[in-house]
């Protein structure tokens, strides 16, 4: 057995033996990207001019984009859904996809102009000059070939001199590189058979084993946990350092950008509203889009009030004339919405594209009240009192014994990885569940876990919310259809009334009335989640059921649902919040549970477990989600070592 | 469970019994066989269950065979009497086990027709008719395929919107109405280079006599090979724009190796279970194209023998093609979970026939479930 010691300014490996085996080795380094010893800026390795994407139609997916990357440094590309950050980040390697068009610009990397460069010439630099690491290891690995076989044939393709056992040799190398099992029989796995954090471990060695200039990684962390997510942010940097790799980091979340890179490019409709390096940007954001951005992120660190960005993001091709922000800015005029404004060179490397640059801080981040405190237990009887349930997938116990209470008019958020059960245990409330068995109260009678055997008048009560707005409409129904077919389901009330509550409980999710006659897909994200809020809120439901119904939002769409579900409980309905973002759970709720393996490990008021986490998995969690809150700041760190067991 | 040793120092049951080589048997077993020996007894229950419809369906027809035999002049006595030297006076349960005992042997009964073993008659008609069924697959299949892919690497062009629209066109027009049209122009209207009926030599194999085969197969191949070209290009599309195929892009895989080694693989497996609906739908009798060739095959044998109210004909050919069904069923799933990794390596299948769902939905639709718009 072996420990790893961490402390807050460095990361050191004890290793006894070869035991590379599961997740649970995988490198961690306590995340302090500030206190890091950076090389001086040399002279640029990737070198970004005026680049211009269309698509097809002639639309602009990216417009006017510049910046440049000096080797051994690290640099952000932050946006939502839309900004166009994607469609840079596979342009560094000559890139577009099917249908849009690199029409101007130069990206040179290492002195060659990429866009020069005939395909041939272009593949050759393609992996073994710039390397690529994808978003979602799952979909990336070809599921039919064996790691090795995917490993081998980078080598195949870019160093046809080795030979066999060379690049075998080579691979285990840059396998215990990347933290990964060096064994043979390793390669002889295929990609369902390693877990998340394994795959992107892969994909991290098949860009690593050429040792590249330059390496793009396109939100290389998004489809994994927040555990997992720390460990493999620090085997980037690590690796990024060691070999002196420049790197651009693509994603849409600030926090995990803070983490790791040493300057920061905010992209807002294809466009760069801000550029910075990190602590300035962090410090005093000059672009009211940063602003609004950094307003509307929750921090695990502290409650805020989350300040949502009105309206969304403009598609390509819809992009209003002028600043693209404009309709959306606090702070616009009639001359933003004409004049687009140009990057202006602000002190100690600080850029911004606005026209209002003076004017103040659109967006403030504003600490809120501490969280609830829960209800005195004299109060009665709570409105939802799980005394015990546990579920079954197959033959494998997924809940154990897991019991909570709810009050009436209260928020409790269920936190977990992947895994933990948190969705088991929502569809069992919500009378979903398939294997679930347990005694459950509702307002101190006993609720079935099948939503077929409880009464009408219950079911109504108690209403679900799906993580997906995507899928969780019917697309072949208006939005009226929708909402007035739950109506008429419950209440039994004619089609004028059904129309009349369908109207309110619009009004109420704070969307036109004009939108019943919309499909679903002709809403935004948001929207679509607005309506599957309206749906349950239709049939006057005393408690929410919410299984992660933010996270396939951008982060300004995701402020305003928060804010709206605040505004439903201060209304008096109670709420049982899924997610796996502490920084939800302190945004929202009053008390958290925090679930593992089916298990419930803590409980408690949500300011007491994330400010003073008392079992060991919890203070994990809390130390692995990014924040963005000073360290200085947090939480006294003494109990910020973690020991780790091999 | 406990075991005696039978005399005193005999090795402990557990490390060495047949316990112990139960365990290290399981140890080599492959994942998928548990999954697959109950796929084989449940097919094996689909035959039985069959049977008892066979068997019950042509019991229940309204015509009397015995009447059908004699004639309506003859007298009902003489009737009674075939009736009961046919055994259909008896009741049903016995007529199916008796009937189950003679199939089992491998004796189908006679024809009430023509009085020939049904096991005779059908072995020359089924040869006929799979070998049709092969010569079909042998140009449908590998146009398919090379023409799919083709078009699905060219997608939008002039190319793939003209064979896509003509593909169309094939598939909207009925079978036999490309058949009369093939007919038209090779044999009688235009050409006349091709017999327009395939009367065979019953004394030579049909392979033997390829002029015969030529417009059957061509009718066949041209309503199989639309629906099969469209599954290729389908599943290719859906594995060129997949995000392997980008990554490998992006690692500098020169575009040849990309096809072949990552997206051909994968587009294929959905393909399986498309050849497999091929091969039952053939198999199954192409009833319509063998009618209008008079192709000696077995659709045109069990259309003649319903005709007739031939029951040991129609039991015996009923029987042979759910049997087939069966296998081709069996066989499709077992290669799609042996050439996919994460099924061959589950401890539990739990997709009882993978890729099935996404051909049933192109059949349909023309769309791969998959693909979404």
């Amino acid at each position: 057995m072996s420990v790893i010691a961490v402390d807050g300014h460095a990361f050191r490996r004890v290793e006894s033996g070869a035991v590379h085996d599961a997740a649970q080795n995988e490198v961690f380094g306590e995340v302090a990207a500030q206190s890091r010893p950076r090389p001086e800026p040399a002279a640029p390795l990737l070198k970004v001019q005026g680049l211009r994407v269309q698509l097809a139609g002639g639309a602009d997916v990216v417009s006017d984009v510049s910046f440049e990357v000096a080797a051994g440094r690290i640099i952000g590309l932050v946006g939502e859904s839309g900004s166009g950050k994607t469609t840079v980040a596979s342009a560094l390697l000559g890139h577009v996809r099917h249908g849009a068009r690199i029409v101007e610009g130069r990206i040179e990397v290492a002195g060659t102009d990429l866009l020069s460069l005939d395909e041939d010439a272009l593949r050759t630099v393609r992996g073994r000059v710039v390397a690529h690491v994808a978003q979602d290891p799952a979909t990336t690995l070809n599921p039919l070939l064996r790691i090795g076989t995917h490993m081998h044939e980078v080598l195949e393709v870019h160093a046809p001199a080795l030979d066999r056992a060379a690049r075998e040799a080579r691979i285990l190398d840059v396998f215990a590189d990347v933290g990964l099992p060096a064994e043979a029989a390793f390669l002889k796995r295929f990609p369902h058979q390693l877990s998340g954090g394994q795959q992107q471990r892969v994909l991290l060695a098949q860009a690593f084993v050429l040792k590249p200039r330059l390496i793009v990684l396109d939100e290389p962390t998004t489809a994994l946990d927040v555990s997992t997510q720390a460990r493999v942010l620090a085997t980037i940097r690590r690796l990024c350092s060691q070999h002196g790799v420049a790197a651009v980091y693509v994603s849409h979340d600030l926090a995990v950008v803070r983490e790791l890179v040493d300057d920061v490019i905010v992209l807002y409709a294809g466009r760069i509203a801000e550029a910075a390096p990190l602590a300035t940007l962090f410090d005093a954001p000059a672009h009211p889009y940063s602003q609004g951005l950094l307003a509307a992120i929750p921090d695990v660190a502290e409650r805020r009030a989350l300040q949502p960005i009105p309206g969304q993001a403009p598609a390509p091709g819809t992009r209003p004339a002028g600043c693209a922000f404009a309709p959306r800015c606090p702070l616009a005029d009639a001359r933003c919405g004409s004049e687009q404004p140009a990057l202006s060179h602000l002190h100690g490397g600080q850029q911004a594209a606005c026209l209002k640059l003076e004017a103040g801080p659109a967006f403030r981040i504003e600490a809120a009240a501490s969280a609830r405190r829960p209800a005195a237990e004299a109060d009665g009887p709570p409105l939802l009192e799980v005394a015990q349930i546990d579920a079954w997938y197959g033959s494998r116990q997924v809940l154990h014994n897991v019991a909570l209470r709810l009050g009436a008019g209260e928020c409790v958020a269920v936190v977990g990885e992947s895994g933990s059960g948190k969705t088991t245990l929502a569809r069992a409330l919500a009378g979903l569940g398939e294997h679930a068995a347990g005694s459950v109260l509702y307002r101190g009678q006993s609720l079935s876990l099948h939503a077929r055997e409880r009464t009408a008048d219950v079911r109504h009560q108690i209403q679900y919310i799906f993580q997906n707005p995507y899928r969780a409409l019917n697309p072949r129904h208006r939005v009226g259809e929708t909402l007035t077919a739950a109506v008429r389901h419950f209440f039994g009330v004619d089609r004028a009334e059904a129309r009349r509550r369908a109207e309110a409980v619009m009004a109420r999710v704070s969307l036109q009335p004009g939108l019943l006659d919309a499909y679903p897909r002709e809403l935004s994200g948001g929207e679509r989640q607005r309506v599957a809020i309206a749906r349950a809120l239709v049939c006057e439901p005393q408690l929410l059921i919410c299984d992660e119904i933010t996270s396939a939002l951008d982060v300004s769409v995701q402020a305003t649902i928060l804010a709206l579900l605040r505004e439903l409980q201060a209304g008096g309905l109670s709420i049982l919040f899924v997610t796996h973002d502490l920084g939800v759970v302190r945004a929202l709720a009053d008390r958290v549970v925090v679930l593992r393996e089916g298990r419930v490990v803590e409980h408690g008021a949500v300011d007491d477990v994330l400010d003073h986490p008392f079992n060991r998995y919890t203070k994990q969690l809390v130390e692995h989600s990014p924040s963005l809150i000073d360290a200085a700041h947090r939480p006294p760190r003494e109990d910020r070592v973690i020991r780790y067991s091999i | 469970m406990s075991s005696v040793p039978l005399h005193a120092g005999a090795p402990s049951p557990a490390s060495t019994g047949p316990l112990a080589a139960l365990k290290a048997l399981r140890g080599r077993m492959p994942a998928w066989l548990p999954w697959f020996v109950g796929r084989l007894l449940s097919g094996i229950g689909v035959v039985l269950v069959i049977s008892f419809i066979v068997f019950g369906a042509t019991q229940a027809l309204p015509s009397d065979p015995a009447r059908i035999i004699l004639g309506p002049e003859a007298p009902e006595h003489t009737v009674d009497t075939l009736r009961r030297q046919l055994g259909l006076d008896r009741p049903l349960a016995l007529q199916y086990v008796d009937w189950a005992q003679q199939v089992l042997s491998g004796n189908l009964g006679r024809s009430i027709d023509s009085n020939v073993p049904v096991g005779e008659l059908m072995a020359g008609r089924f040869a006929n008719s799979l070998t049709l069924t092969l010569a079909v697959a042998a140009v449908a299949f590998p146009l398919a395929l090379v023409l799919g892919i083709f078009m699905a690497l060219r997608r939008d062009s002039l190319a793939d919107r003209a064979v896509l629209s003509s593909v169309v066109l094939f598939k909207a027009v009925p079978g036999f109405v490309i058949g009369i049209c093939l007919v038209m122009i090779f044999s009688t209207s235009v050409f006349s280079i091709l017999p327009a009926a395939s009367l065979l030599d019953p004394s030579l194999p049909a392979w033997r006599q390829p002029q015969y085969l030529v417009l059957p197969t061509a009718t066949l191949a041209l309503s199989v090979a639309t629906y099969l070209l469209r599954l290729v290009r389908a599943s290719m599309i859906e594995a060129m724009d997949s995000e392997y195929v980008t990554a490998a892009r992006l690692r500098g895989v020169p575009e040849r190796r990309i096809i072949w080694r990552h997206a051909v693989p994968n587009a294929l497996i959905p393909a399986i279970q498309g050849v497999a609906m091929t091969f039952r739908v053939l198999f199954g009798g192409a009833v319509l194209a063998e009618v209008i060739f008079s192709y000696p095959g077995i659709g045109n044998t069990l259309n003649a023998a319903i005709e007739m109210r031939d029951l040991p004909l129609i039991q015996g050919i009923v029987l042979v093609i759910t049997v087939g069904v069966v296998v081709i069923n069996l066989a499709a799933d077992l290669i799609t979970v042996l050439l996919t990794p994460r099924l061959r390596t589950a401890t539990r299948i739990r997709a009882r026939s993978p890729g099935l769902r996404n051909a049933a939905s192109l059949w349909r639709t023309g769309k791969s479930w998959r693909v979404s718009v």
